[in-house]
């Protein structure tokens, strides 16, 4: 069955094969205007999905169309090389070509399709003023910072004005002290883009802090699509649930030590100072009828809110002095004889919280 | 207790930074088996009828060839060399390995062997060289095209590994990029793969020269010798070490002056580009 | 060694025969020129029979190469070369033992592949463009004579090579990428049936002699003057003549 193009988004709809024993398959729509986050671990198909729809790849069966364009439909024999593609794509990494400057870089796909040298660099130098990066024309990709890489190669992916934006892990390269900024930075520049928009990250925050729709990807398959909230409310498989549960905590470091509303955390980290991003995965979290022995510094009594048994494990909601999502295995949960409304130990080492500086938000997402 | 902490670490490097005395040696050693000999051939050279043996006709006509020759085959080897490096560097078939070992073969086969292999293949009663022969005319023993092909069997495999390894170390993902970016294959080749493996592709383009410039088993044996036509420098030097010594000498100093100065150029441009 | 071999024989004294097997030992290293590549190589076989301790390393190839060699200084005990004047030059070095000794004659002769297929019938071929005509490099012995050879006909060769020995040029022939050179009846010989033979007449044809030696730098001179006597003798004569040389006394 071959549909007819629709509407300005992408509509990709295929399958493929990589080596023996993988295969991926995707089913995603995303309209002009909105963000898709398609997230998953390591090894799920993430830079598969990335190569089909780039056309690094070609499909096995199925359909890709982007803004009324058919790019890959196997059985009527049409599949869109790369370079024929209105794909900008912000590659992990980012993959600047070192041997060119800055702004060669970003001229590159103008030179590509045609456009003259000198209107290309003019074009070129335009967006990088656009991004900030004024200054840095001459500079080779080796010796920008992170943050001016990234923003070189959304310069580069969006000079040629495409119909797709593509992201690829666009934030893991960043070192964490920088990552929280680049986020609202890349957020920004996300919104200006009027097309529709894929974010590929393995980063629960990043794909909800991005994205107004949420795929998990997990052994090439999607096992579960919606809205943030909708993942993080009601996770379908315990990878969601891991991810989705996810504490997100905003607070204000000192000295290894977060205030967040008027709890302390003590961190690992302590050259953090400032606004920031506390995760605590829920499964960090553990759970005692007395207080624990031991080395846990963060460790309070609160009362059990609410119980939710997803099979082999237990979601436990947690109330004040700080509401957190714990999970335990079903056996502890039975072991502990958990039942809402009752007091409880709660214990999380300060390794296992994840801290990013964040400026400008005090309130939690 | 601080500062005496301080001294003892930079007295560790002080004793660090002096290097070991039988490494040294030793290095000394290494660099005489290369300088004694040429030391040994400048200390023969009889300079004052230098500037008359260097304008005679076997010397010049060496020496052009020579040139002619060993650039030649570096340009068919970059034009043949390089593709056949792309593939086995990014195609997978069924006999990649022995594609692979019989390209490097030239590299550990006494170049005699491979000259008559080339002689039993393209000479005038060879496998295809008598057919080619026949419906063409060509004749690649005793020419100058002959000594081109000998010259290119021998050198290319420098050529073709130290491009491959290049190729295979390369990030393909770049090649991704530029496609992404609306670059065709071609493009992609030219403005981002060989730019990127640049410096490799310098490197074994000089090792190729250099191979081809010394050339002499194969070429004698595929090519034969002949002044003006095949002879080049190191058939010239090799037939007068049995007639004049002076002459071979000279053309022997000429070899090494003329390789000396084209690898320390090229070392220079190469270092500065890095 | 050699002391103690002298002592024996003195112990013993009067022995009237030749040197026994065991009086010499050790390598002998021989160099000879190429041209005589076969019929050394059974003349050590024969020598190395008569004298089971020796070993005897056979250096082959070009007259001239062989000479610098022995002039720079290489190890050697016994020169053969396929000319006199590369023997005059090592002797004029002060590098032989008493006098070099002619036990060898060959004669040239047209070296053309199995078939003749360029159908070559003399020197006069040799100026065809057309025809791939290989000769051995100016400064070697067979190079030499084989241009005296065409002087004397009056022919000015169109070459397409100078091979540096006159095995490479032969094997070139046997393979059939040339379609004549001049080497010696010798080679031809030694050839077997892959090359054939056209001869040159008598009158523009040249006798090439060949001079054995010992060497001045000798490290087994004993052995090296009974190699040479044995390659004089009626034994090593028969192995030379039935590889087509021509005894010096003919």
């Amino acid at each position: 069955m071959v549909e007819g193009p629709v509407g300005e988004g992408l509509e990709a709809r295929f399958g493929l094969h990589r080596g023996d024993d993988f295969r991926l398959e995707l089913d995603l729509a995303i309209s002009p205007g909105r963000t898709v986050a398609l997230l998953g671990p390591n090894g799920a198909g993430k830079s598969t999905a990335v190569a089909a729809i780039a056309g690094l790849l070609q499909v096995e069966w199925g359909r890709i169309g982007l803004a009324g364009i058919t790019l890959d439909d196997p059985d009527a024999g049409i599949y869109l090389p790369p370079e024929s593609r209105k794909v900008g794509v912000v590659f992990q990494d980012y993959l600047l070509f070192p041997h060119l400057s800055v702004v060669e870089n970003v001229a590159f796909g103008l030179r590509s399709r045609g456009m003259s040298r000198s209107d290309s660099l003019a074009r070129a130098a335009d967006w990088l003023t656009r991004l900030d990066l004024t200054g840095l024309e001459k500079r080779k990709p080796g010796r920008l910072s992170g943050g001016q890489a990234q923003r070189v190669a959304l310069a580069r992916a969006l000079v040629t004005e495409p119909d797709l934006l593509l992201l690829d892990e666009p934030l893991s390269a960043l070192d964490v002290t920088t990552r929280g900024e680049l986020r609202r930075v890349l957020d920004r520049h996300l919104e200006d883009f009027p097309g529709p928009r894929l974010v590929i990250t393995h980063d629960p925050v990043e794909a909800f802090l991005l994205a107004d729709e949420v795929h998990i990807l997990e052994e090439g398959v999607v096992t579960q699509w919606g809205t943030p909230d909708e993942i993080r409310l009601r996770p379908r498989t315990s990878y969601a649930a891991d991810l989705a549960g996810s504490n997100l905590l905003f607070g204000r470091a000192s000295a290894g030590l977060a205030l967040v509303g008027s709890h302390h955390i003590h961190l690992a980290e302590h050259d953090i100072d400032g606004d920031v991003l506390l995760t605590i995965r829920p499964s960090a979290i553990s759970l005692h009828r007395r207080p624990p022995e031991g080395s846990p510094r963060n460790m309070w009594e609160t009362s059990i809110e609410l119980i939710e048994d997803l099979g082999e494990r237990t979601r436990v909601r947690t109330g004040a002095p700080l509401p957190l999502t714990a999970e335990v295995t079903a056996e502890a949960s039975s072991t502990l004889c958990l039942a809402e409304g009752e007091r409880i130990w709660l214990a999380i080492k300060a390794t296992e919280i994840g801290v990013e500086p964040e400026d400008g938000r005090s309130s939690s997402g | 207790m601080g500062s005496r902490r301080l001294t003892i670490e930079r007295r560790a490097v002080e004793r660090a930074r002096r290097p070991p005395v039988l490494l040294i040696v030793l290095a000394g050693i290494g660099f005489a088996v290369f300088a004694v000999p040429f030391i040994g051939l400048i200390s023969r050279v009889p300079w004052t009828d230098l500037p008359e043996l260097l304008a005679s006709d076997l010397v010049i006509d060496a020496l052009r060839l020579s040139m002619v020759t060993s650039l030649a085959a570096t340009l068919v080897a970059v034009l043949i060399g390089v593709p056949l490096a792309w593939v086995l560097a990014r195609l997978e078939f069924p006999g990649r390995s022995l594609v692979r070992g019989l390209v490097t073969l030239p590299l550990v086969l006494p170049p005699v062997v491979g000259g008559a292999a080339l002689l039993f293949a393209l000479g005038r009663r060879g496998l295809i060289g008598e057919p080619l022969n026949q419906a063409t005319g060509l004749l690649l023993p005793f020419s100058t095209s002959g000594v081109v092909l000998a010259n290119t069997f021998v050198a290319m495999p420098f050529l073709v590994i130290t491009v491959e390894g290049a190729l295979r170390n390369l990030d393909h993902r770049y090649e991704g990029a530029a496609s992404s970016l609306g670059a065709g294959q071609w493009t992609v080749l030219r403005r981002v793969t060989l730019p990127m493996i640049g410096p490799s592709l310098v490197a074994g383009l000089v090792l190729t020269w250099a191979r081809a410039l010394g050339e002499f088993g194969a070429t004698i044996t595929f090519a034969g010798n002949l002044q003006g036509r095949t002879q080049t420098l190191p058939l010239a030097v090799f037939v007068a070490l049995e007639s004049d010594r002076d002459v071979a000498v000279a053309l022997s100093l000429v070899m090494v002056v003329v390789s000396l100065a084209v690898l320390l150029v090229l070392r220079e441009r190469w270092w500065k580009a890095l | 060694m050699i002391l103690i071999s002298l002592a024996s024989v003195a112990c013993n004294g009067g022995r009237d025969d030749v040197a026994s097997a065991s009086d010499f030992q050790g390598d002998l290293l021989v160099s000879a020129a190429a041209s005589l590549t076969d019929a050394f190589s059974e003349i050590e076989s024969g020598f190395e029979e008569a004298y089971p301790d020796v070993d005897v390393i056979l250096n082959l190839a070009a007259s001239s190469a062989l000479r610098e060699q022995i002039l720079e200084g290489a190890p050697a005990d016994v020169f053969a070369a396929a000319n006199i004047s590369n023997m005059e030059q090592v002797a004029d070095a002060g590098e032989v033992t008493g006098e070099a000794e002619i036990f060898a004659t060959n004669l040239l002769q047209i070296a053309v592949p199995a078939g003749n297929e360029a159908g070559v019938t003399g020197l006069d071929d040799f100026a065809n463009e057309d025809l791939l005509i290989g000769l051995c490099a100016e400064d070697v012995p067979c190079g030499e004579f084989g241009r005296e050879a065409l002087a004397s006909a009056g022919v000015t060769p169109a070459i397409d090579t100078d091979e540096p020995d006159v095995r490479a040029l032969l094997t070139k022939i046997e393979v059939g990428e040339l379609d004549a050179a001049i080497t010696y009846v010798t080679d031809v010989m030694s050839a077997g049936g892959a090359v054939e033979g056209v001869n040159i007449p008598v009158e523009d044809n040249v006798v090439a002699e060949y001079p054995i030696a010992t060497l001045a730098g000798a490290r087994n001179p004993e052995a090296a003057s009974a190699f040479v006597e044995f390659v004089l003798s009626d034994q090593g004569q028969a192995i030379l003549s039935a590889h087509g040389f021509s005894s010096p006394d003919h």
